[in-house]
């Protein structure tokens, strides 16, 4: 990693300068990082008395537990089925508002408020339309001949979390999906359009493959907002029912070590967790650097 | 335009429109019930026009609040949460700004390491660390407390690494100049770097702010005295806190208050905002 060419010296100044930041990553990111690492190994009676380590039996047990396989399917389809609606949506607007010439910037507007919500309020907002007393879709559905209840049943309240979650990300992946867009030399397109190539064959051949880097970025981005962001929208809505239908694994982290207390399981989990998110990173990293190239 | 389709044209129009009445749905709906008394709701559907109760809904969120459904006044609340986000978009810049300064100005033993500690932050979100993050905070005593809400979530690799991007594009005369008028470090990075980096601070702290603002999960897990509670955590009890249905008209109110500063920082901001956000992830 380079510097400048001409540097400071200093003996103890860089240091202090970095001293705010390294102190509180030290304190609050990797000794409890390496704590749930520690405590993922140990076992307590459930009276808090006696703790003893167990070494990999928690993740053992993690793995035989069938709640704890459920959760992990649910967390890939409520990830999947979010990632795809989110992306889908704001690529087709992208596309779109990147043919506006005048009426560009005022659809922009429109589009990129969502992002300032927060995901347990796009919960709410969403909960509170899909209200199978009081919502305003049940009875539209219900003229449809669908009796809708997310209390109840299970995908109802799957299809709410999603739709929930991949309203508030439309806006991100619409943003670089335009900034992308507009990167694409119009040269190329109009070269397509000469040899005949009509909109579609032009979007599929051309636009399509060009963006694939943004594609592959916001792909990853989505899928980590999906898996550990959404936990707001969880908790304030279907707080992981009916019956753990909608209990993703952060939100099972989360029962698990503070209404469940059950400290060495959630830690165990955590751990896990930890270990996704840093070969997301990675991935999405290892991109980066390739991007660099092009 | 490659080819001129007036219908095509039309119907991404069409599409668009659509989207943006999507996008805005349910924000519309959320203001409308806001408007309404409350028997409206036991009627069954609830209307898509406004409704006369507007002024007396908000003043009872603001100002009395829901005390029976465990919730304090609003205006408490939305107080907090501005306190918050600014302490966090603050302190996250001061911190970012300070930290990139020493990894690209200075060369000094284990700089590399340095930049590696500052880099797992990234990797380790609070959700992942939820109960170990939680036991240090209860350890130093800073539950309840405006540190205990913010100093956690102060470190942050994004900013560092903006910083870190827009310093390294500062051209070296800068600092040669700098240095030839016999300016030492400290004088350099406050008369001349910082006033450089002042959009990218600004682009910054609106993204912060709004990351600051809707924190949810650690203001619930390090808040038990309701003085402390802030807006975004504060609806959760709302809605399930009382084993009734609940008083939709005053839940949609305080959900429109709790959306709104975000929604005028971004509005207002768009600019600062499209900037802050694209040019992190690079």
């Amino acid at each position: 990693m380079q510097t400048k060419r001409m540097t400071f010296s200093s003996g103890w100044l860089p240091y202090l300068l970095l001293t705010p930041q390294v102190a509180i990553t030290l304190v609050f990111f990797v000794w409890p990082a390496s704590q749930a690492l520690w405590q993922s190994m140990l076992r307590q009676d459930p009276f808090g008395l006696r703790t003893t380590f167990v070494w990999f039996r928690n993740f053992q047990r993690l793995f035989d537990d069938p709640h704890y396989l459920i959760s992990l399917k649910t967390t890939a389809i409520f990830s999947l089925a979010t990632t795809v609606l989110a992306m889908s949506l704001s690529l087709l607007f992208a596309v779109m508002v990147n043919r506006m010439i005048r009426s560009r910037d005022a659809y922009t507007t429109f589009l990129v408020w969502p992002y300032a919500v927060a995901p347990a309020i796009a919960g709410v907002l969403w909960w509170f339309i899909f209200n199978p007393s009081v919502g305003i879709l049940p009875y539209m559905l219900r003229g449809l001949g669908i009796d809708w209840n997310h209390r109840l049943d299970g995908t109802d309240a799957m299809i709410l979390v999603v739709i929930a979650a991949a309203w508030k990300q439309i806006s991100y992946n619409f943003l670089f999906f335009l900034a992308g867009l507009q990167s694409i030399p119009q040269s190329l397109i109009e070269a397509a359009a000469i040899d005949g190539a009509g909109r579609f064959k032009r979007f599929w051949t051309i636009v399509f493959p060009l963006l694939s880097p943004t594609t592959f970025f916001l792909l990853v981005v989505n899928i980590v907002y999906a898996m550990f962001d959404t936990f707001g929208v969880i908790h304030a809505t279907t707080e992981g029912g009916p019956a753990q239908a909608t209990h993703i694994l952060v939100y099972k982290v989360f029962r698990d070590g503070f209404v469940n207390n059950n400290l060495g399981s959630s830690a165990a989990q955590s751990v896990i967790l930890m270990a996704i998110v840093i070969v997301l990173t990675v991935v999405q990293f290892r991109w980066i650097e390739r991007r660099v190239n092009y | 335009m490659v080819e001129n389709d007036r219908w095509g044209l039309l119907l991404a129009h069409l599409i668009l429109i659509l989207g943006v009445a999507v996008v805005v749905f349910p924000v519309y709906v959320a203001i409308i019930a806001s408007t309404h008394a409350p028997g409206t709701f036991l009627q069954g559907v609830m209307p898509l026009l406004p409704g006369s109760h507007a002024v007396e809904n908000y003043r009872s969120v603001i100002f009395e609040g829901r005390s029976n459904a465990g919730a304090p006044p609003i205006g408490l609340m939305l107080w907090n949460s501005f306190v918050m986000a600014v302490l966090i978009a603050v302190g996250k810049i001061a911190v970012s700004l300070l930290s990139a300064f020493a990894i690209v100005y200075f060369r000094f033993p284990f700089r590399i390491f340095f930049f590696w500690v500052i880099f797992l932050t990234l990797m380790l979100p609070v959700e992942v660390r939820i109960v170990p993050t939680y036991q240090v905070v209860a350890n130093l005593g800073m539950l309840n407390s405006y540190a205990g809400l913010t100093v956690p979530l102060i470190a942050s690799a994004t900013a560092t690494f903006l910083f870190r991007q827009f310093f390294m594009t500062v051209p070296e005369e800068m600092l040669e100049a700098a240095r030839v008028d016999g300016a030492g470090p400290w004088r350099f990075f406050k008369d001349i770097l910082v006033p450089l980096s002042i959009t990218n601070i600004a682009a910054m702290f609106v993204i912060m702010f709004i990351y600051g603002w809707n924190q949810y999960l650690w203001p619930l897990l390090v808040t038990t005295d309701d003085r402390y509670y802030t807006i975004v955590m504060g609806i959760q009890r709302m809605v399930t806190g009382a084993d009734s249905e609940p008083l939709w008209h005053l839940v949609m109110a305080t959900v429109v208050l709790a959306a709104l500063p975000p929604i005028l920082v971004i509005l207002f901001m768009q600019r600062l905002f499209v900037k802050g956000l694209t040019e992190t992830e690079k």
